[in-house]
Protein backbone atom coordinates (compact mmCIF):
# COMPACT_ATOMS: atom_id res chain seq x y z
CA UNK A 1 0.00 0.00 0.00
CA UNK A 2 1.26 3.50 -0.68
CA UNK A 3 0.36 7.05 0.22
CA UNK A 4 1.07 10.30 -1.01
CA UNK A 5 4.14 8.13 -2.90
CA UNK A 6 5.15 6.55 0.93
CA UNK A 7 5.54 3.18 1.09
CA UNK A 8 3.36 1.99 4.05
CA UNK A 9 3.81 -1.33 5.52
CA UNK A 10 1.00 -3.53 6.07
CA UNK A 11 0.81 -3.71 10.20
CA UNK A 12 -0.20 0.36 9.68
CA UNK A 13 -3.60 0.05 8.85
CA UNK A 14 -4.08 -2.01 12.38
CA UNK A 15 -2.43 0.60 13.33
CA UNK A 16 -4.85 3.49 12.85
CA UNK A 17 -7.75 1.38 13.97
CA UNK A 18 -6.13 0.81 17.22
CA UNK A 19 -6.17 4.68 17.75
CA UNK A 20 -9.88 5.05 16.22
CA UNK A 21 -10.71 2.60 18.82
CA UNK A 22 -8.70 4.08 21.67
CA UNK A 23 -10.24 7.47 21.03
CA UNK A 24 -13.98 5.84 20.59
CA UNK A 25 -13.17 4.40 24.01
CA UNK A 26 -12.16 7.55 25.94
CA UNK A 27 -15.18 8.89 24.50
CA UNK A 28 -17.06 7.06 26.77
CA UNK A 29 -19.59 6.59 24.76
CA UNK A 30 -20.79 3.15 24.66
CA UNK A 31 -19.78 1.13 28.02
CA UNK A 32 -19.23 -2.01 26.05
CA UNK A 33 -16.19 -0.34 24.38
CA UNK A 34 -13.54 0.66 26.62
CA UNK A 35 -10.20 2.10 25.36
CA UNK A 36 -8.18 -0.14 23.51
CA UNK A 37 -5.06 0.47 25.93
CA UNK A 38 -7.39 -0.70 28.87
CA UNK A 39 -8.15 -3.46 27.25
CA UNK A 40 -4.47 -4.47 25.83
CA UNK A 41 -3.68 -3.91 30.06
CA UNK A 42 -6.28 -6.30 30.21
CA UNK A 43 -4.72 -8.74 28.08
CA UNK A 44 -1.48 -8.59 30.12
CA UNK A 45 -3.19 -9.58 33.25
CA UNK A 46 -5.67 -12.08 32.17
CA UNK A 47 -2.87 -14.24 30.58
CA UNK A 48 -1.09 -14.68 34.05
CA UNK A 49 -4.55 -15.77 35.58
CA UNK A 50 -4.24 -19.39 36.20
CA UNK A 51 -8.19 -19.88 35.04
CA UNK A 52 -7.15 -18.45 31.82
CA UNK A 53 -4.05 -20.79 31.88
CA UNK A 54 -6.40 -24.15 32.64
CA UNK A 55 -8.92 -22.50 29.67
CA UNK A 56 -5.71 -22.15 26.96
CA UNK A 57 -4.76 -25.44 27.43
CA UNK A 58 -8.77 -27.12 27.86
CA UNK A 59 -9.21 -25.02 24.73
CA UNK A 60 -6.05 -26.20 23.27
CA UNK A 61 -6.41 -30.04 23.78
CA UNK A 62 -9.80 -29.94 22.31
CA UNK A 63 -9.18 -28.08 19.38
CA UNK A 64 -5.46 -30.22 18.83
CA UNK A 65 -7.77 -33.70 18.86
CA UNK A 66 -10.31 -32.12 16.69
CA UNK A 67 -7.84 -31.00 14.22
CA UNK A 68 -6.27 -34.20 14.00
CA UNK A 69 -9.04 -36.44 13.50
CA UNK A 70 -10.41 -34.25 10.63
CA UNK A 71 -7.52 -34.42 9.19
CA UNK A 72 -6.76 -38.13 9.56
CA UNK A 73 -10.14 -38.85 8.80
CA UNK A 74 -10.62 -35.96 5.72
CA UNK A 75 -7.62 -36.67 3.55
CA UNK A 76 -7.84 -40.42 3.11
CA UNK A 77 -11.61 -39.94 2.38
CA UNK A 78 -11.00 -36.77 0.45
CA UNK A 79 -8.45 -38.90 -1.93
CA UNK A 80 -11.07 -41.92 -1.89
CA UNK A 81 -13.42 -39.47 -3.33
CA UNK A 82 -10.96 -38.18 -5.80
CA UNK A 83 -10.19 -41.81 -6.88
CA UNK A 84 -13.44 -43.71 -6.90
CA UNK A 85 -16.43 -42.64 -8.83
CA UNK A 86 -19.08 -44.64 -6.62
CA UNK A 87 -17.63 -43.00 -3.01
CA UNK A 88 -17.84 -39.58 -4.70
CA UNK A 89 -21.22 -40.38 -6.26
CA UNK A 90 -22.10 -41.61 -2.81
CA UNK A 91 -20.46 -39.04 -0.16
CA UNK A 92 -20.16 -36.08 -2.51
CA UNK A 93 -24.06 -34.85 -1.52
CA UNK A 94 -23.31 -34.95 1.88
CA UNK A 95 -20.03 -33.46 1.51
CA UNK A 96 -21.67 -30.64 0.23
CA UNK A 97 -24.34 -30.14 2.39
CA UNK A 98 -22.11 -30.36 5.49
CA UNK A 99 -19.71 -27.85 4.08
CA UNK A 100 -22.07 -25.37 3.53
CA UNK A 101 -24.57 -25.94 6.28
CA UNK A 102 -24.68 -23.60 9.39
CA UNK A 103 -22.96 -26.12 11.71
CA UNK A 104 -23.87 -24.02 15.07
CA UNK A 105 -27.08 -25.23 14.81
CA UNK A 106 -25.90 -28.87 15.27
CA UNK A 107 -23.72 -28.36 18.24
CA UNK A 108 -26.96 -28.74 20.62
CA UNK A 109 -27.30 -32.38 18.64
CA UNK A 110 -23.47 -32.87 19.94
CA UNK A 111 -24.25 -31.94 23.03
CA UNK A 112 -26.94 -34.43 23.44
CA UNK A 113 -24.79 -36.92 22.27
CA UNK A 114 -21.55 -36.31 23.47
CA UNK A 115 -22.57 -34.53 26.76
CA UNK A 116 -20.94 -31.66 28.34
CA UNK A 117 -17.53 -32.08 28.11
CA UNK A 118 -14.31 -32.18 25.80
CA UNK A 119 -15.86 -34.98 23.68
CA UNK A 120 -18.85 -32.24 22.14
CA UNK A 121 -15.35 -29.80 21.74
CA UNK A 122 -13.91 -32.02 19.93
CA UNK A 123 -16.75 -33.16 17.82
CA UNK A 124 -17.72 -29.23 17.39
CA UNK A 125 -14.37 -28.69 16.06
CA UNK A 126 -14.08 -31.83 13.73
CA UNK A 127 -17.53 -30.98 12.16
CA UNK A 128 -16.43 -27.86 11.66
CA UNK A 129 -13.41 -28.72 10.21
CA UNK A 130 -13.23 -31.83 7.94
CA UNK A 131 -15.44 -30.86 4.97
CA UNK A 132 -13.63 -28.53 3.25
CA UNK A 133 -10.58 -30.81 4.11
CA UNK A 134 -12.10 -33.59 2.12
CA UNK A 135 -13.36 -31.13 -0.32
CA UNK A 136 -10.11 -28.76 -1.06
CA UNK A 137 -8.46 -32.84 -0.93
CA UNK A 138 -10.73 -34.26 -3.49
CA UNK A 139 -10.52 -31.50 -5.99
CA UNK A 140 -6.10 -31.57 -5.51
CA UNK A 141 -7.04 -35.55 -6.39
CA UNK A 142 -8.77 -34.73 -9.31
CA UNK A 143 -6.23 -32.38 -10.58
CA UNK A 144 -3.27 -34.41 -10.45
CA UNK A 145 -2.21 -35.16 -14.46
CA UNK A 146 -3.32 -38.57 -15.88
CA UNK A 147 0.23 -38.99 -17.77
CA UNK A 148 1.51 -38.78 -13.75
CA UNK A 149 -0.69 -41.90 -12.84
CA UNK A 150 0.34 -43.54 -16.22
CA UNK A 151 3.68 -42.74 -15.90
CA UNK A 152 4.14 -44.47 -12.07
CA UNK A 153 2.12 -47.56 -14.17
CA UNK A 154 3.85 -48.09 -16.50
CA UNK A 155 7.12 -47.78 -14.44
CA UNK A 156 5.44 -50.78 -12.50
CA UNK A 157 3.99 -49.09 -9.42
CA UNK A 158 2.10 -50.96 -7.19
CA UNK A 159 -1.10 -49.51 -4.97
CA UNK A 160 0.37 -48.24 -2.68
CA UNK A 161 3.40 -46.71 -4.28
CA UNK A 162 1.10 -45.08 -6.69
CA UNK A 163 -0.42 -43.52 -3.48
CA UNK A 164 2.60 -43.04 -1.24
CA UNK A 165 4.73 -41.78 -3.81
CA UNK A 166 1.77 -39.67 -6.39
CA UNK A 167 -0.88 -39.42 -5.19
CA UNK A 168 -0.23 -37.82 -2.18
CA UNK A 169 2.41 -35.72 -3.40
CA UNK A 170 0.84 -34.02 -6.30
CA UNK A 171 -2.14 -33.51 -4.41
CA UNK A 172 0.12 -31.68 -1.48
CA UNK A 173 -0.79 -28.13 -2.22
CA UNK A 174 -4.29 -28.75 -2.21
CA UNK A 175 -4.32 -30.67 1.35
CA UNK A 176 -2.04 -27.99 2.64
CA UNK A 177 -4.92 -25.52 1.52
CA UNK A 178 -7.59 -27.22 2.84
CA UNK A 179 -6.34 -27.87 6.21
CA UNK A 180 -5.52 -24.23 6.32
CA UNK A 181 -8.81 -23.07 5.48
CA UNK A 182 -10.26 -26.16 7.59
CA UNK A 183 -7.74 -24.97 10.44
CA UNK A 184 -9.38 -21.22 10.42
CA UNK A 185 -13.05 -23.31 10.63
CA UNK A 186 -11.51 -25.36 13.44
CA UNK A 187 -11.27 -22.31 15.68
CA UNK A 188 -14.81 -21.29 15.04
CA UNK A 189 -15.33 -25.17 15.86
CA UNK A 190 -13.69 -24.93 18.89
CA UNK A 191 -15.41 -21.40 20.28
CA UNK A 192 -18.87 -22.21 19.38
CA UNK A 193 -19.08 -25.30 20.74
CA UNK A 194 -17.58 -23.71 24.73
CA UNK A 195 -19.87 -21.42 24.16
CA UNK A 196 -22.72 -23.43 23.51
CA UNK A 197 -21.46 -25.68 26.11
CA UNK A 198 -20.79 -22.76 28.17
CA UNK A 199 -18.81 -24.19 31.54
CA UNK A 200 -15.57 -25.42 29.62
CA UNK A 201 -12.76 -22.99 28.53
CA UNK A 202 -12.79 -20.10 26.52
CA UNK A 203 -16.76 -20.19 26.54
CA UNK A 204 -17.13 -20.65 30.54
CA UNK A 205 -14.74 -17.67 30.44
CA UNK A 206 -16.50 -15.62 28.05
CA UNK A 207 -19.90 -16.59 29.84
CA UNK A 208 -18.24 -14.95 33.23
CA UNK A 209 -16.74 -11.86 31.59
CA UNK A 210 -20.16 -10.98 29.87
CA UNK A 211 -22.41 -12.24 32.22
CA UNK A 212 -20.62 -9.39 34.67
CA UNK A 213 -19.96 -6.84 31.92
CA UNK A 214 -15.79 -7.27 32.54
CA UNK A 215 -15.63 -5.92 28.55
CA UNK A 216 -12.07 -5.20 29.25
CA UNK A 217 -10.93 -8.79 29.56
CA UNK A 218 -14.12 -9.92 27.21
CA UNK A 219 -12.06 -8.16 24.23
CA UNK A 220 -8.88 -9.06 25.86
CA UNK A 221 -10.03 -12.73 25.18
CA UNK A 222 -11.99 -12.07 21.81
CA UNK A 223 -7.96 -10.40 20.43
CA UNK A 224 -5.97 -13.30 21.64
CA UNK A 225 -8.88 -15.99 19.58
CA UNK A 226 -8.24 -14.10 16.53
CA UNK A 227 -4.70 -13.75 16.99
CA UNK A 228 -4.22 -17.71 17.44
CA UNK A 229 -6.35 -18.02 14.78
CA UNK A 230 -4.35 -15.71 12.25
CA UNK A 231 -1.15 -17.15 13.72
CA UNK A 232 -1.86 -20.80 12.86
CA UNK A 233 -3.51 -19.94 9.41
CA UNK A 234 -0.32 -17.77 8.76
CA UNK A 235 2.00 -20.90 9.92
CA UNK A 236 -0.02 -22.99 7.44
CA UNK A 237 0.70 -20.50 4.50
CA UNK A 238 4.36 -20.61 5.45
CA UNK A 239 4.49 -24.27 4.36
CA UNK A 240 1.88 -23.66 1.53
CA UNK A 241 4.71 -21.28 -0.40
CA UNK A 242 6.92 -23.88 0.75
CA UNK A 243 5.09 -26.39 -1.75
CA UNK A 244 3.85 -24.25 -4.35
CA UNK A 245 6.89 -24.14 -6.32
CA UNK A 246 5.64 -27.05 -7.45
CA UNK A 247 2.21 -26.65 -7.78
CA UNK A 248 2.60 -23.85 -10.21
CA UNK A 249 4.97 -26.05 -12.33
CA UNK A 250 2.05 -29.05 -12.58
CA UNK A 251 1.16 -29.41 -15.98
CA UNK B 1 15.98 -45.30 -58.08
CA UNK B 2 13.21 -45.39 -55.50
CA UNK B 3 13.84 -43.79 -52.49
CA UNK B 4 12.13 -46.08 -49.97
CA UNK B 5 10.77 -49.59 -50.70
CA UNK B 6 7.23 -49.65 -50.39
CA UNK B 7 4.56 -52.38 -49.25
CA UNK B 8 0.99 -51.49 -49.47
CA UNK B 9 -2.25 -52.35 -48.07
CA UNK B 10 -3.46 -53.65 -45.14
CA UNK B 11 -2.29 -56.87 -46.14
CA UNK B 12 -0.04 -58.63 -43.44
CA UNK B 13 3.43 -58.09 -44.01
CA UNK B 14 5.99 -60.51 -43.87
CA UNK B 15 7.38 -60.90 -40.55
CA UNK B 16 11.14 -59.55 -40.09
CA UNK B 17 13.54 -62.57 -39.08
CA UNK B 18 14.19 -60.82 -35.35
CA UNK B 19 10.85 -59.26 -33.93
CA UNK B 20 10.58 -58.17 -30.41
CA UNK B 21 7.14 -56.65 -30.37
CA UNK B 22 4.10 -58.49 -32.21
CA UNK B 23 0.88 -57.00 -32.43
CA UNK B 24 -1.75 -59.14 -33.82
CA UNK B 25 -5.53 -58.18 -34.37
CA UNK B 26 -5.34 -55.16 -31.65
CA UNK B 27 -8.67 -53.61 -31.90
CA UNK B 28 -10.07 -50.51 -29.86
CA UNK B 29 -13.22 -48.76 -29.64
CA UNK B 30 -13.97 -46.05 -27.60
CA UNK B 31 -17.76 -45.92 -26.97
CA UNK B 32 -18.79 -45.75 -31.10
CA UNK B 33 -15.67 -44.33 -32.34
CA UNK B 34 -13.59 -47.33 -33.72
CA UNK B 35 -10.19 -46.12 -32.48
CA UNK B 36 -7.97 -49.26 -34.11
CA UNK B 37 -9.22 -52.12 -36.00
CA UNK B 38 -7.44 -55.44 -36.90
CA UNK B 39 -3.71 -53.81 -36.40
CA UNK B 40 -1.15 -56.74 -37.14
CA UNK B 41 2.68 -55.20 -36.68
CA UNK B 42 5.81 -56.34 -36.27
CA UNK B 43 8.50 -54.24 -34.35
CA UNK B 44 12.32 -55.43 -35.45
CA UNK B 45 14.76 -55.64 -32.71
CA UNK B 46 16.94 -52.90 -32.60
CA UNK B 47 15.29 -50.22 -34.82
CA UNK B 48 13.05 -47.44 -34.42
CA UNK B 49 9.76 -47.51 -35.55
CA UNK B 50 7.78 -45.04 -36.42
CA UNK B 51 3.93 -44.75 -36.16
CA UNK B 52 2.99 -41.98 -38.18
CA UNK B 53 -0.32 -40.91 -39.27
CA UNK B 54 -3.23 -37.60 -38.80
CA UNK B 55 -4.74 -36.96 -35.47
CA UNK B 56 -7.58 -39.41 -34.82
CA UNK B 57 -5.51 -42.59 -36.25
CA UNK B 58 -5.29 -44.17 -32.88
CA UNK B 59 -1.19 -44.12 -33.06
CA UNK B 60 -0.68 -42.99 -29.37
CA UNK B 61 -3.81 -45.67 -28.47
CA UNK B 62 -1.72 -48.32 -30.45
CA UNK B 63 1.46 -47.18 -28.32
CA UNK B 64 -0.22 -47.06 -24.79
CA UNK B 65 -1.81 -50.72 -26.01
CA UNK B 66 1.67 -51.84 -26.45
CA UNK B 67 2.81 -49.99 -22.73
CA UNK B 68 0.14 -52.07 -21.25
CA UNK B 69 -1.52 -48.83 -19.96
CA UNK B 70 -4.43 -49.30 -22.00
CA UNK B 71 -6.59 -52.29 -22.42
CA UNK B 72 -7.36 -53.41 -26.38
CA UNK B 73 -11.01 -55.04 -26.91
CA UNK B 74 -9.52 -57.25 -28.98
CA UNK B 75 -5.87 -59.22 -29.99
CA UNK B 76 -2.76 -59.65 -28.47
CA UNK B 77 0.69 -58.13 -28.12
CA UNK B 78 3.38 -59.95 -27.31
CA UNK B 79 7.39 -59.20 -25.94
CA UNK B 80 10.13 -61.23 -26.60
CA UNK B 81 7.06 -64.12 -27.88
CA UNK B 82 5.37 -63.06 -24.49
CA UNK B 83 1.99 -62.40 -24.54
CA UNK B 84 1.99 -59.09 -22.20
CA UNK B 85 -1.46 -57.17 -21.03
CA UNK B 86 -0.11 -55.12 -18.49
CA UNK B 87 2.98 -52.58 -18.05
CA UNK B 88 6.41 -54.62 -17.52
CA UNK B 89 10.08 -54.11 -16.99
CA UNK B 90 10.89 -54.99 -20.77
CA UNK B 91 9.51 -51.34 -21.81
CA UNK B 92 9.81 -48.00 -20.38
CA UNK B 93 7.77 -44.91 -21.36
CA UNK B 94 8.64 -41.47 -22.97
CA UNK B 95 5.53 -39.24 -21.92
CA UNK B 96 4.37 -36.27 -24.74
CA UNK B 97 4.15 -33.76 -21.33
CA UNK B 98 7.18 -35.44 -20.00
CA UNK B 99 5.39 -36.59 -17.15
CA UNK B 100 8.06 -35.59 -14.38
CA UNK B 101 7.34 -35.43 -10.61
CA UNK B 102 7.82 -31.67 -9.85
CA UNK B 103 8.58 -31.98 -6.21
CA UNK B 104 11.60 -34.15 -6.90
CA UNK B 105 14.96 -33.22 -8.43
CA UNK B 106 16.32 -34.41 -12.13
CA UNK B 107 18.19 -37.24 -9.91
CA UNK B 108 15.27 -39.11 -8.16
CA UNK B 109 12.92 -38.44 -11.00
CA UNK B 110 15.38 -40.53 -13.31
CA UNK B 111 15.98 -43.04 -10.44
CA UNK B 112 12.01 -43.08 -9.96
CA UNK B 113 11.82 -46.61 -12.16
CA UNK B 114 14.16 -48.37 -10.23
CA UNK B 115 13.14 -46.43 -7.07
CA UNK B 116 9.79 -48.46 -8.32
CA UNK B 117 11.59 -52.09 -8.48
CA UNK B 118 13.34 -51.56 -4.77
CA UNK B 119 17.26 -50.53 -6.09
CA UNK B 120 19.36 -49.57 -3.32
CA UNK B 121 19.55 -45.69 -2.75
CA UNK B 122 23.34 -45.77 -4.05
CA UNK B 123 22.99 -48.06 -6.59
CA UNK B 124 19.80 -46.24 -8.41
CA UNK B 125 21.40 -42.85 -7.86
CA UNK B 126 24.76 -43.90 -9.67
CA UNK B 127 23.08 -45.68 -13.25
CA UNK B 128 20.59 -42.32 -13.06
CA UNK B 129 23.92 -40.02 -13.33
CA UNK B 130 25.47 -42.02 -15.98
CA UNK B 131 22.04 -41.71 -17.68
CA UNK B 132 21.92 -37.78 -16.59
CA UNK B 133 25.21 -37.61 -18.22
CA UNK B 134 24.30 -39.66 -21.33
CA UNK B 135 21.49 -37.47 -22.56
CA UNK B 136 23.69 -34.19 -21.76
CA UNK B 137 22.27 -33.00 -18.42
CA UNK B 138 25.20 -33.29 -15.74
CA UNK B 139 25.44 -31.23 -13.66
CA UNK B 140 21.45 -30.40 -13.18
CA UNK B 141 21.13 -33.53 -11.34
CA UNK B 142 20.13 -31.29 -8.34
CA UNK B 143 17.64 -29.08 -9.98
CA UNK B 144 14.01 -29.48 -9.89
CA UNK B 145 11.65 -29.79 -13.24
CA UNK B 146 10.57 -26.32 -12.88
CA UNK B 147 13.79 -25.22 -13.41
CA UNK B 148 14.43 -26.70 -16.35
CA UNK B 149 13.29 -25.95 -20.08
CA UNK B 150 10.94 -28.04 -22.32
CA UNK B 151 13.80 -29.57 -23.89
CA UNK B 152 16.12 -30.37 -21.12
CA UNK B 153 12.45 -31.42 -18.95
CA UNK B 154 12.41 -34.17 -21.81
CA UNK B 155 15.52 -35.14 -21.45
CA UNK B 156 14.79 -35.81 -18.01
CA UNK B 157 11.88 -38.40 -19.05
CA UNK B 158 14.09 -39.84 -21.76
CA UNK B 159 17.08 -40.68 -19.08
CA UNK B 160 14.39 -42.19 -16.88
CA UNK B 161 13.30 -44.54 -19.63
CA UNK B 162 16.53 -45.32 -20.20
CA UNK B 163 18.00 -46.16 -16.68
CA UNK B 164 15.40 -48.89 -16.31
CA UNK B 165 17.37 -50.86 -18.89
CA UNK B 166 14.18 -51.66 -20.84
CA UNK B 167 14.15 -53.86 -24.35
CA UNK B 168 11.66 -51.77 -25.83
CA UNK B 169 11.51 -47.44 -25.47
CA UNK B 170 7.90 -46.33 -26.41
CA UNK B 171 8.15 -42.47 -27.22
CA UNK B 172 4.64 -40.58 -27.31
CA UNK B 173 5.27 -37.29 -29.76
CA UNK B 174 8.01 -36.72 -26.79
CA UNK B 175 9.28 -33.67 -28.71
CA UNK B 176 6.16 -32.11 -29.82
CA UNK B 177 5.96 -30.14 -26.60
CA UNK B 178 9.93 -28.95 -27.32
CA UNK B 179 10.64 -25.45 -29.08
CA UNK B 180 11.93 -26.43 -32.63
CA UNK B 181 15.77 -26.15 -31.87
CA UNK B 182 16.00 -27.94 -28.93
CA UNK B 183 13.81 -30.55 -31.17
CA UNK B 184 16.57 -30.71 -33.83
CA UNK B 185 19.37 -31.24 -31.42
CA UNK B 186 17.04 -33.92 -29.76
CA UNK B 187 16.19 -35.38 -32.92
CA UNK B 188 20.24 -35.66 -33.25
CA UNK B 189 20.96 -36.93 -29.81
CA UNK B 190 18.38 -39.95 -30.69
CA UNK B 191 19.88 -41.11 -33.85
CA UNK B 192 23.33 -41.05 -31.50
CA UNK B 193 22.00 -42.95 -28.84
CA UNK B 194 19.95 -45.60 -30.64
CA UNK B 195 23.53 -46.49 -32.20
CA UNK B 196 24.75 -46.35 -28.71
CA UNK B 197 22.21 -48.28 -27.26
CA UNK B 198 21.36 -51.50 -28.11
CA UNK B 199 17.29 -50.92 -28.12
CA UNK B 200 14.28 -50.73 -30.10
CA UNK B 201 12.24 -47.53 -30.46
CA UNK B 202 8.60 -46.93 -31.08
CA UNK B 203 7.75 -43.63 -32.00
CA UNK B 204 4.76 -41.72 -32.03
CA UNK B 205 4.97 -38.55 -34.05
CA UNK B 206 2.30 -36.61 -36.52
CA UNK B 207 5.24 -35.15 -38.03
CA UNK B 208 6.45 -36.80 -41.65
CA UNK B 209 9.87 -35.07 -41.52
CA UNK B 210 10.76 -36.22 -37.77
CA UNK B 211 9.31 -39.85 -39.14
CA UNK B 212 11.75 -40.02 -42.30
CA UNK B 213 14.80 -38.02 -40.56
CA UNK B 214 15.02 -41.01 -37.54
CA UNK B 215 13.36 -43.75 -38.30
CA UNK B 216 14.20 -47.43 -40.07
CA UNK B 217 10.95 -47.88 -40.87
CA UNK B 218 7.35 -46.22 -40.52
CA UNK B 219 3.98 -47.48 -40.29
CA UNK B 220 1.45 -45.09 -41.60
CA UNK B 221 -1.99 -45.34 -40.04
CA UNK B 222 -4.96 -43.89 -41.37
CA UNK B 223 -7.60 -42.70 -39.26
CA UNK B 224 -11.10 -43.69 -38.49
CA UNK B 225 -10.61 -46.31 -37.94
CA UNK B 226 -7.03 -46.51 -37.55
CA UNK B 227 -5.60 -49.38 -39.79
CA UNK B 228 -1.96 -50.09 -41.23
CA UNK B 229 -2.41 -48.40 -44.50
CA UNK B 230 1.26 -48.64 -45.45
CA UNK B 231 5.14 -49.98 -44.46
CA UNK B 232 7.78 -47.85 -45.17
CA UNK B 233 11.62 -48.20 -44.91
CA UNK B 234 13.51 -45.11 -45.37
CA UNK B 235 16.82 -46.12 -46.76
CA UNK B 236 18.85 -43.29 -45.60
CA UNK B 237 22.33 -43.06 -44.48
CA UNK B 238 22.61 -41.90 -40.87
CA UNK B 239 26.54 -42.74 -40.50
CA UNK B 240 27.52 -38.80 -41.76
CA UNK B 241 26.65 -35.32 -40.36
CA UNK B 242 23.08 -35.68 -39.20
CA UNK B 243 22.85 -31.98 -41.17
CA UNK B 244 23.27 -33.73 -44.57
CA UNK B 245 20.41 -35.80 -44.12
CA UNK B 246 17.72 -32.41 -44.20
CA UNK B 247 19.65 -31.58 -48.12
CA UNK B 248 19.26 -35.68 -48.87
CA UNK B 249 17.51 -36.56 -52.05
CA UNK B 250 15.97 -39.46 -50.53
CA UNK B 251 15.15 -38.12 -46.96
CA UNK B 252 13.46 -35.43 -49.53
CA UNK B 253 11.82 -37.95 -51.91
CA UNK B 254 10.27 -39.95 -49.23
CA UNK B 255 8.79 -36.71 -47.17
CA UNK B 256 7.41 -35.95 -49.79
CA UNK B 257 5.80 -39.82 -50.93
CA UNK B 258 4.47 -40.01 -47.80
CA UNK B 259 2.83 -36.56 -47.72
CA UNK B 260 1.30 -37.15 -51.03
CA UNK B 261 -0.60 -40.69 -49.53
CA UNK B 262 -1.67 -38.84 -46.56
CA UNK B 263 -3.19 -35.77 -48.08
CA UNK B 264 -6.34 -37.34 -48.77
CA UNK B 265 -6.88 -37.67 -45.16
CA UNK B 266 -6.17 -33.72 -44.21
CA UNK B 267 -9.31 -31.66 -44.84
Amino acid sequence: MTLFGYRIPMMASLLVWCVVWEIVGRLNLVFLLPPFSEVLAAAVDLVQTPSWQKATITTLRAFAMGMTLSIVIGVPLGILMGRVKIADDLLGMWVNIFSSAPLSAIVPVLMILFGFGEKTIVAAVFLFAIWIIVLDTRAGVRHISPSLIEMARSYGASRPALYTKIILWAALPEILAGIRLGLIRGVKGVVIGQLLVAIVGYGALFETFSRNFRMAEFWALTIILFAFALMIAELIERAEAKVEYYAGARQ
Amino acid sequence: MRAAALRNGPSPVPTPIDSIVEVRGISKTYGNVEALRGIDLDFPRGKLTSLLGPSGCGKTTLLKIIAGLIRADGGTVAINGKTVSAPGPERAFVFQDFALMPWATVLRNVAFGLELRGTSRAEREEIARRYIAEVGLAGFEDKYPHELSGGMRQRVGLARALSVDADVLLLDEPFSAVDEQNRRKFQEDLIRLRTNQNKTFIFVTHSIEEAVYISDRIVLLSPRPGRVSQIIEPEIDRSGDPEHIHRDKHYLDTVEEIWQGLKQYVE
